[in-house]
Protein backbone atom coordinates (compact mmCIF):
# COMPACT_ATOMS: atom_id res chain seq x y z
CA UNK A 1 0.00 0.00 0.00
CA UNK A 2 1.47 3.38 -1.22
CA UNK A 3 1.91 5.53 2.25
CA UNK A 4 0.74 9.14 2.97
CA UNK A 5 2.71 12.06 2.30
CA UNK A 6 5.56 12.99 3.14
CA UNK A 7 7.29 10.46 1.16
CA UNK A 8 10.41 9.03 2.36
CA UNK A 9 12.39 11.78 0.60
CA UNK A 10 10.43 14.56 1.87
CA UNK A 11 10.72 13.01 5.48
CA UNK A 12 14.21 13.00 4.93
CA UNK A 13 14.32 16.69 4.00
CA UNK A 14 12.60 17.41 7.00
CA UNK A 15 15.02 15.76 8.88
CA UNK A 16 17.92 17.75 7.06
CA UNK A 17 15.94 20.80 7.69
CA UNK A 18 15.89 20.33 11.58
CA UNK A 19 19.57 19.39 11.77
CA UNK A 20 20.70 22.60 9.15
CA UNK A 21 18.23 25.22 11.07
CA UNK A 22 17.90 24.46 14.53
CA UNK A 23 20.90 21.69 15.78
CA UNK A 24 23.72 23.15 14.42
CA UNK A 25 22.38 26.71 14.90
CA UNK A 26 21.63 27.00 18.52
CA UNK A 27 24.30 24.28 19.66
CA UNK A 28 27.21 25.78 21.02
CA UNK A 29 29.39 22.55 21.10
CA UNK A 30 31.36 22.78 18.63
CA UNK A 31 31.07 18.80 17.98
CA UNK A 32 28.00 18.61 18.15
CA UNK A 33 27.69 21.45 15.22
CA UNK A 34 30.35 19.77 13.37
CA UNK A 35 28.35 16.37 13.31
CA UNK A 36 25.05 17.52 12.49
CA UNK A 37 26.53 19.24 9.36
CA UNK A 38 28.26 15.95 8.43
CA UNK A 39 24.59 14.62 9.20
CA UNK A 40 22.68 17.00 7.04
CA UNK A 41 25.12 16.30 4.30
CA UNK A 42 24.35 12.38 4.60
CA UNK A 43 21.09 13.16 4.40
CA UNK A 44 21.26 15.30 1.15
CA UNK A 45 22.98 12.50 -0.23
CA UNK A 46 19.83 10.05 0.81
CA UNK A 47 17.11 12.71 -0.84
CA UNK A 48 19.65 12.59 -4.38
CA UNK A 49 19.64 8.76 -3.83
CA UNK A 50 15.75 8.57 -3.46
CA UNK A 51 15.01 11.07 -6.00
CA UNK A 52 17.33 9.95 -8.79
CA UNK A 53 18.71 6.41 -7.41
CA UNK A 54 17.19 4.08 -9.81
CA UNK A 55 17.84 6.02 -13.09
CA UNK A 56 21.28 6.32 -12.57
CA UNK A 57 21.47 2.69 -11.52
CA UNK A 58 19.90 1.45 -14.59
CA UNK A 59 22.00 3.74 -16.99
CA UNK A 60 24.91 1.76 -14.67
CA UNK A 61 23.89 -1.50 -15.48
CA UNK A 62 22.82 -0.96 -19.41
CA UNK A 63 26.42 0.08 -19.87
CA UNK A 64 28.19 -2.37 -17.78
CA UNK A 65 26.04 -5.38 -19.38
CA UNK A 66 27.40 -4.03 -22.54
CA UNK A 67 30.73 -4.12 -21.73
CA UNK A 68 30.54 -7.39 -20.29
CA UNK A 69 28.37 -9.16 -22.93
CA UNK A 70 26.00 -10.60 -20.26
CA UNK A 71 23.26 -8.58 -17.81
CA UNK A 72 23.08 -9.53 -13.98
CA UNK A 73 22.39 -7.49 -10.95
CA UNK A 74 24.34 -4.45 -11.13
CA UNK A 75 26.60 -4.94 -7.59
CA UNK A 76 27.49 -8.37 -9.52
CA UNK A 77 28.46 -6.90 -12.81
CA UNK A 78 30.52 -4.44 -11.24
CA UNK A 79 32.20 -7.11 -9.18
CA UNK A 80 32.90 -8.91 -12.33
CA UNK A 81 34.41 -5.70 -14.01
CA UNK A 82 36.06 -5.27 -11.04
CA UNK A 83 37.56 -8.93 -10.53
CA UNK A 84 38.30 -8.76 -14.37
CA UNK A 85 40.16 -4.78 -14.55
CA UNK A 86 42.54 -7.07 -11.98
CA UNK A 87 42.94 -10.12 -14.40
CA UNK A 88 43.75 -8.26 -17.38
CA UNK A 89 40.66 -10.25 -19.52
CA UNK A 90 39.55 -6.34 -20.87
CA UNK A 91 43.01 -5.43 -21.94
CA UNK A 92 41.60 -5.44 -24.87
CA UNK A 93 38.54 -2.78 -24.44
CA UNK A 94 40.36 -0.50 -21.90
CA UNK A 95 39.60 2.60 -23.41
CA UNK A 96 35.54 1.47 -23.08
CA UNK A 97 35.77 0.24 -19.83
CA UNK A 98 37.25 3.83 -18.25
CA UNK A 99 34.49 5.31 -19.71
CA UNK A 100 31.79 3.30 -18.12
CA UNK A 101 33.85 3.66 -15.06
CA UNK A 102 34.09 7.36 -15.21
CA UNK A 103 30.55 7.18 -15.88
CA UNK A 104 29.69 5.33 -12.91
CA UNK A 105 31.98 7.40 -10.68
CA UNK A 106 30.14 10.67 -11.90
CA UNK A 107 27.00 9.10 -11.03
CA UNK A 108 28.15 8.29 -7.53
CA UNK A 109 29.10 11.45 -7.08
CA UNK A 110 25.62 13.03 -8.59
CA UNK A 111 23.93 11.42 -5.53
CA UNK A 112 27.32 12.19 -2.88
CA UNK A 113 28.26 15.49 -3.68
CA UNK A 114 26.85 16.67 -6.98
CA UNK A 115 29.62 19.99 -6.56
CA UNK A 116 32.34 18.14 -6.90
CA UNK A 117 31.71 17.09 -10.21
CA UNK A 118 33.35 19.88 -13.03
CA UNK A 119 30.36 20.64 -14.44
CA UNK A 120 28.80 21.40 -10.63
CA UNK A 121 25.00 20.84 -11.56
CA UNK A 122 23.25 23.12 -8.80
CA UNK A 123 21.80 20.58 -5.79
CA UNK B 1 34.71 9.14 25.01
CA UNK B 2 38.42 9.67 26.01
CA UNK B 3 39.37 9.54 29.53
CA UNK B 4 41.19 12.79 30.17
CA UNK B 5 44.70 12.47 31.50
CA UNK B 6 45.17 12.54 35.12
CA UNK B 7 46.47 16.06 35.96
CA UNK B 8 48.72 15.10 38.48
CA UNK B 9 49.88 11.88 37.41
CA UNK B 10 50.62 14.45 34.42
CA UNK B 11 52.53 17.02 36.54
CA UNK B 12 54.91 14.25 38.07
CA UNK B 13 55.59 12.34 34.82
CA UNK B 14 57.00 15.69 33.30
CA UNK B 15 58.40 17.35 36.99
CA UNK B 16 61.95 15.81 36.30
CA UNK B 17 62.50 17.38 32.70
CA UNK B 18 59.94 20.27 32.42
CA UNK B 19 60.48 21.52 36.28
CA UNK B 20 57.72 21.60 38.99
CA UNK B 21 54.45 22.55 38.61
CA UNK B 22 50.67 22.11 38.36
CA UNK B 23 48.39 21.38 35.09
CA UNK B 24 45.98 23.49 34.32
CA UNK B 25 43.77 24.38 31.29
CA UNK B 26 44.02 20.38 30.29
CA UNK B 27 41.77 20.13 26.93
CA UNK B 28 41.55 17.82 24.35
CA UNK B 29 42.71 19.00 20.50
CA UNK B 30 40.08 18.41 17.84
CA UNK B 31 41.38 15.52 15.35
CA UNK B 32 42.80 11.86 15.35
CA UNK B 33 40.71 9.20 16.15
CA UNK B 34 43.49 6.82 16.00
CA UNK B 35 45.17 9.11 18.92
CA UNK B 36 44.86 11.55 21.44
CA UNK B 37 45.76 14.77 21.40
CA UNK B 38 45.53 16.66 24.87
CA UNK B 39 46.91 20.21 25.33
CA UNK B 40 48.13 21.79 28.47
CA UNK B 41 49.89 24.84 30.60
CA UNK B 42 51.86 24.00 33.46
CA UNK B 43 51.77 26.72 35.86
CA UNK B 44 55.31 26.78 37.84
CA UNK B 45 54.47 28.76 41.78
CA UNK B 46 56.39 31.78 40.25
CA UNK B 47 53.74 32.65 37.94
CA UNK B 48 54.94 31.20 34.79
CA UNK B 49 53.03 29.12 32.25
CA UNK B 50 54.60 26.74 29.66
CA UNK B 51 52.16 24.78 26.85
CA UNK B 52 52.63 21.69 26.04
CA UNK B 53 50.84 18.90 24.38
CA UNK B 54 50.45 14.96 25.34
CA UNK B 55 50.33 12.54 22.40
CA UNK B 56 49.16 9.17 23.23
CA UNK B 57 47.34 6.09 22.65
CA UNK B 58 43.57 5.98 23.03
CA UNK B 59 43.03 3.23 25.76
CA UNK B 60 40.45 1.60 24.37
CA UNK B 61 43.07 0.18 21.30
CA UNK B 62 46.34 -0.10 22.86
CA UNK B 63 48.82 -2.51 21.30
CA UNK B 64 50.30 -2.45 18.34
CA UNK B 65 51.13 1.06 18.13
CA UNK B 66 54.90 2.35 19.55
CA UNK B 67 54.95 5.86 20.72
CA UNK B 68 58.54 5.64 21.23
CA UNK B 69 59.94 5.52 17.68
CA UNK B 70 57.54 8.83 17.01
CA UNK B 71 59.07 10.15 19.82
CA UNK B 72 62.85 9.14 18.51
CA UNK B 73 62.06 10.15 15.17
CA UNK B 74 60.93 13.79 16.49
CA UNK B 75 64.03 13.86 18.27
CA UNK B 76 66.35 13.21 15.17
CA UNK B 77 64.38 15.13 13.21
CA UNK B 78 64.80 18.31 15.60
CA UNK B 79 68.59 17.56 15.47
CA UNK B 80 68.85 17.70 11.42
CA UNK B 81 67.15 21.39 11.70
CA UNK B 82 63.64 20.64 11.05
CA UNK B 83 61.11 22.28 12.55
CA UNK B 84 59.14 20.05 15.05
CA UNK B 85 57.79 20.60 18.22
CA UNK B 86 60.49 19.67 20.55
CA UNK B 87 59.46 16.34 22.31
CA UNK B 88 60.35 16.59 26.23
CA UNK B 89 59.02 13.53 27.52
CA UNK B 90 58.27 9.85 26.84
CA UNK B 91 55.65 8.48 29.38
CA UNK B 92 57.01 5.42 30.98
CA UNK B 93 54.85 2.10 32.36
CA UNK B 94 55.10 3.94 36.02
CA UNK B 95 53.66 7.23 34.79
CA UNK B 96 50.32 5.29 34.06
CA UNK B 97 48.89 7.68 32.21
CA UNK B 98 49.11 5.19 29.19
CA UNK B 99 51.07 5.09 25.79
CA UNK B 100 52.71 8.46 24.29
CA UNK B 101 54.65 11.52 24.97
CA UNK B 102 55.03 15.07 26.03
CA UNK B 103 56.40 17.93 23.43
CA UNK B 104 56.06 21.53 23.57
CA UNK B 105 53.07 23.52 22.38
CA UNK B 106 53.88 25.35 19.16
CA UNK B 107 51.19 28.01 18.84
CA UNK B 108 49.68 28.84 15.43
CA UNK B 109 46.97 27.09 13.29
CA UNK B 110 47.02 23.74 11.72
CA UNK B 111 43.46 23.58 10.45
CA UNK B 112 43.40 23.58 6.50
CA UNK B 113 40.53 25.39 5.86
CA UNK B 114 41.77 28.63 7.56
CA UNK B 115 44.78 28.07 6.41
CA UNK B 116 43.97 28.07 3.06
CA UNK B 117 41.33 30.79 3.65
CA UNK B 118 41.63 33.09 6.60
CA UNK B 119 43.27 37.34 5.77
CA UNK B 120 45.62 36.60 8.64
CA UNK B 121 47.46 33.87 6.55
CA UNK B 122 47.19 35.84 3.32
CA UNK B 123 50.85 36.89 3.27
CA UNK B 124 52.22 32.95 4.09
CA UNK B 125 50.28 31.29 1.37
CA UNK B 126 52.53 31.87 -1.48
CA UNK B 127 55.44 31.36 0.63
CA UNK B 128 54.36 27.93 1.91
CA UNK B 129 55.28 25.25 -1.08
CA UNK B 130 58.58 26.66 -1.51
CA UNK B 131 59.00 25.89 3.19
CA UNK B 132 57.28 22.35 2.10
CA UNK B 133 59.87 22.06 -0.13
CA UNK B 134 62.78 23.20 1.66
CA UNK B 135 61.38 21.21 5.33
CA UNK B 136 60.98 17.94 3.16
CA UNK B 137 65.21 18.07 1.96
CA UNK B 138 65.85 18.70 5.28
CA UNK B 139 63.74 15.50 6.35
CA UNK B 140 65.11 13.31 3.35
CA UNK B 141 68.78 14.37 4.22
CA UNK B 142 68.80 12.85 7.98
CA UNK B 143 70.82 10.30 8.18
CA UNK B 144 69.04 7.01 8.75
CA UNK B 145 71.63 5.62 11.22
CA UNK B 146 70.14 8.45 13.82
CA UNK B 147 67.00 7.12 13.74
CA UNK B 148 65.27 4.34 15.55
CA UNK B 149 64.24 1.06 13.14
CA UNK B 150 61.50 2.08 10.95
CA UNK B 151 59.55 -0.19 8.25
CA UNK B 152 61.03 0.05 4.80
CA UNK B 153 57.96 0.86 2.68
CA UNK B 154 58.72 0.47 -1.25
CA UNK B 155 56.56 1.58 -3.77
CA UNK B 156 55.62 -2.28 -4.55
CA UNK B 157 55.56 -2.63 -1.28
CA UNK B 158 52.56 -0.44 -0.44
CA UNK B 159 50.89 -1.37 -3.86
CA UNK B 160 50.62 -4.42 -2.58
CA UNK B 161 49.43 -3.46 0.83
CA UNK B 162 46.25 -1.57 -0.51
CA UNK B 163 45.47 -3.73 -3.17
CA UNK B 164 45.35 -6.00 -0.27
CA UNK B 165 43.49 -3.85 2.55
CA UNK B 166 41.18 -3.00 -0.58
CA UNK B 167 40.20 -6.79 -0.53
CA UNK B 168 39.70 -7.11 3.02
CA UNK B 169 36.29 -4.99 2.50
CA UNK B 170 35.17 -7.00 -0.35
CA UNK B 171 33.49 -4.05 -1.99
CA UNK B 172 34.33 -3.53 -5.76
CA UNK B 173 35.91 -0.36 -7.03
CA UNK B 174 36.99 -0.59 -10.32
CA UNK B 175 38.29 2.55 -10.39
CA UNK B 176 40.70 1.53 -7.92
CA UNK B 177 41.22 -1.75 -10.31
CA UNK B 178 42.24 0.75 -13.40
CA UNK B 179 44.36 2.81 -11.07
CA UNK B 180 46.10 -0.31 -9.57
CA UNK B 181 46.94 -1.24 -12.63
CA UNK B 182 48.33 1.66 -13.70
CA UNK B 183 50.38 2.01 -10.80
CA UNK B 184 51.83 -1.13 -11.35
CA UNK B 185 53.00 -0.68 -15.08
CA UNK B 186 54.63 2.43 -13.49
CA UNK B 187 56.68 1.97 -10.60
CA UNK B 188 59.33 4.64 -10.28
CA UNK B 189 62.87 2.90 -9.93
CA UNK B 190 63.60 2.80 -6.14
CA UNK B 191 66.14 5.20 -5.02
CA UNK B 192 69.73 4.54 -4.54
CA UNK B 193 69.24 4.14 -1.35
CA UNK B 194 65.81 4.79 1.12
CA UNK B 195 65.66 7.69 2.72
CA UNK B 196 63.46 8.87 5.97
CA UNK B 197 59.62 9.37 3.98
CA UNK B 198 57.36 11.39 6.71
CA UNK B 199 54.60 9.55 5.58
CA UNK B 200 51.76 12.24 6.65
CA UNK B 201 53.26 15.04 4.70
CA UNK B 202 50.42 17.18 4.13
CA UNK B 203 48.29 20.79 4.92
CA UNK B 204 46.90 19.70 8.11
CA UNK B 205 50.21 18.33 9.77
CA UNK B 206 51.52 21.87 9.42
CA UNK B 207 51.47 24.34 12.10
CA UNK B 208 51.30 27.70 10.41
CA UNK B 209 51.65 31.30 11.59
CA UNK B 210 51.25 34.24 9.93
CA UNK B 211 54.97 34.36 8.42
CA UNK B 212 54.69 30.45 7.34
CA UNK B 213 55.46 27.03 8.74
CA UNK B 214 55.98 26.75 11.94
CA UNK B 215 56.45 22.93 12.87
CA UNK B 216 55.72 19.70 10.84
CA UNK B 217 53.31 17.32 13.41
CA UNK B 218 52.30 13.54 13.11
CA UNK B 219 55.32 11.52 12.18
CA UNK B 220 53.54 8.49 13.48
CA UNK B 221 53.71 7.13 9.67
CA UNK B 222 57.60 8.12 9.41
CA UNK B 223 59.22 5.07 7.38
CA UNK B 224 62.17 4.59 4.63
CA UNK B 225 61.32 4.77 1.10
CA UNK B 226 61.25 6.95 -2.14
CA UNK B 227 61.29 10.70 -0.92
CA UNK B 228 59.60 11.51 -3.35
CA UNK B 229 56.58 9.72 -1.77
CA UNK B 230 56.22 12.96 0.58
CA UNK B 231 56.18 15.45 -2.42
CA UNK B 232 53.29 13.19 -4.15
CA UNK B 233 51.42 13.07 -0.91
CA UNK B 234 51.72 16.90 -0.10
CA UNK B 235 49.73 16.90 -3.97
CA UNK B 236 46.95 14.60 -3.57
CA UNK B 237 44.00 16.39 -4.35
CA UNK B 238 42.38 15.53 -0.92
CA UNK B 239 44.67 17.70 1.04
CA UNK B 240 43.81 20.68 -0.87
CA UNK B 241 40.47 20.89 0.63
CA UNK B 242 38.83 23.00 -2.25
CA UNK B 243 41.35 25.02 -3.51
CA UNK B 244 42.03 22.86 -6.71
CA UNK B 245 44.00 25.00 -8.83
CA UNK B 246 46.75 24.90 -6.04
CA UNK B 247 48.34 21.73 -6.52
CA UNK B 248 50.61 21.91 -3.94
CA UNK B 249 48.02 21.75 -0.50
CA UNK B 250 45.87 24.12 -1.48
CA UNK B 251 48.40 27.37 -1.46
CA UNK B 252 50.82 26.64 -4.24
CA UNK B 253 52.71 24.94 -7.48
CA UNK B 254 54.79 22.31 -8.01
CA UNK B 255 57.47 24.25 -9.57
CA UNK B 256 57.88 26.01 -6.54
CA UNK B 257 57.36 22.83 -4.13
CA UNK B 258 59.92 21.37 -6.61
CA UNK B 259 62.51 24.28 -7.21
CA UNK B 260 62.87 24.75 -3.65
CA UNK B 261 63.05 21.19 -2.76
CA UNK B 262 66.05 20.80 -4.98
CA UNK B 263 67.90 24.05 -4.31
CA UNK B 264 67.70 22.54 -0.59
CA UNK B 265 69.51 19.59 -1.44
CA UNK B 266 66.89 17.58 -2.27
CA UNK B 267 67.51 14.76 -5.38
CA UNK B 268 66.09 15.41 -8.14
CA UNK B 269 62.36 15.09 -8.46
CA UNK B 270 61.42 13.21 -12.24
CA UNK B 271 57.91 14.41 -12.88
CA UNK B 272 56.62 10.67 -13.90
CA UNK B 273 57.53 9.55 -9.98
CA UNK B 274 55.94 12.56 -8.61
CA UNK B 275 52.61 11.53 -10.83
CA UNK B 276 53.07 7.98 -9.63
CA UNK B 277 52.91 9.11 -5.95
CA UNK B 278 50.20 11.65 -6.63
CA UNK B 279 48.29 8.57 -7.93
CA UNK B 280 49.43 6.12 -5.32
CA UNK B 281 48.14 8.70 -2.64
CA UNK B 282 44.98 9.39 -3.77
CA UNK B 283 44.14 5.67 -4.34
CA UNK B 284 45.50 5.28 -0.61
CA UNK B 285 43.53 7.73 1.03
CA UNK B 286 40.50 6.35 -1.32
CA UNK B 287 40.95 2.64 0.57
CA UNK B 288 41.41 4.67 3.70
CA UNK B 289 38.24 5.88 3.54
CA UNK B 290 36.55 2.94 2.64
CA UNK B 291 37.95 1.32 5.73
CA UNK B 292 36.84 4.38 7.79
CA UNK B 293 33.25 3.61 6.77
CA UNK B 294 33.77 0.17 7.45
CA UNK B 295 34.86 0.95 10.82
CA UNK B 296 32.16 2.23 11.48
CA UNK B 297 29.59 -0.64 9.87
CA UNK B 298 31.61 -3.53 11.59
CA UNK B 299 30.85 -1.48 14.67
CA UNK B 300 34.33 -0.60 15.69
CA UNK B 301 33.44 3.32 16.08
CA UNK B 302 29.78 4.48 15.38
CA UNK B 303 30.04 7.46 14.16
CA UNK B 304 27.73 9.91 11.31
CA UNK B 305 31.46 11.33 10.49
CA UNK B 306 33.04 7.82 9.50
CA UNK B 307 29.98 6.39 8.08
CA UNK B 308 29.83 9.10 5.21
CA UNK B 309 33.39 9.16 4.35
CA UNK B 310 32.41 5.80 2.51
CA UNK B 311 30.41 7.91 0.53
CA UNK B 312 33.43 10.28 -0.45
CA UNK B 313 35.71 7.53 -1.94
CA UNK B 314 33.81 8.36 -5.31
CA UNK B 315 35.51 11.78 -4.90
CA UNK B 316 39.31 10.00 -4.52
CA UNK B 317 38.23 7.51 -7.50
CA UNK B 318 37.07 10.71 -9.62
CA UNK B 319 40.62 12.10 -8.91
CA UNK B 320 42.24 9.39 -9.64
CA UNK B 321 40.86 8.73 -12.96
CA UNK B 322 41.67 12.59 -13.76
CA UNK B 323 45.23 11.18 -13.14
CA UNK B 324 45.35 8.12 -15.03
CA UNK B 325 43.89 10.86 -17.83
CA UNK B 326 47.12 12.93 -17.58
CA UNK B 327 45.44 15.37 -15.25
CA UNK B 328 46.25 16.29 -11.48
Amino acid sequence: MAQDRPTAAELVEAVREFLEHDVMATSTDKRVQFHARVAANALGMVERELTNGRELVAAERVRAAALLGHDDEVGLLERELAARIRGGSLDDRLDAVRDHVRATVREKLLVANPGYLPEAPSA
Amino acid sequence: MARPPDPEALARAIAATCGDGSVVDLRRLSGGASRETWSFDLADANGGRRGFVLRRDPGEYGGESDRSTEYLVCEAAAAAGVAVPTVRVLLRAEDDLGRGFVMDRVEGETIPRRILRDDEYAAARPRLAAQCGEIAARIHAIDPATLPRLPEQSAPTQLDQYRSLLDTFGEPHPAFELGLRWLAERVPSPPSRPELVHGDFRNGNFIVGPEGIRAVLDWELAHLGDPVEDLGWLCVKSWRFGVADKLVGGFGTVPDLVAAYERAGGRKVDENTLRFWVALGTLKWGVICVGQAFTHLNGFVRSVELATLGRRVAETEWDLLEILDGGW
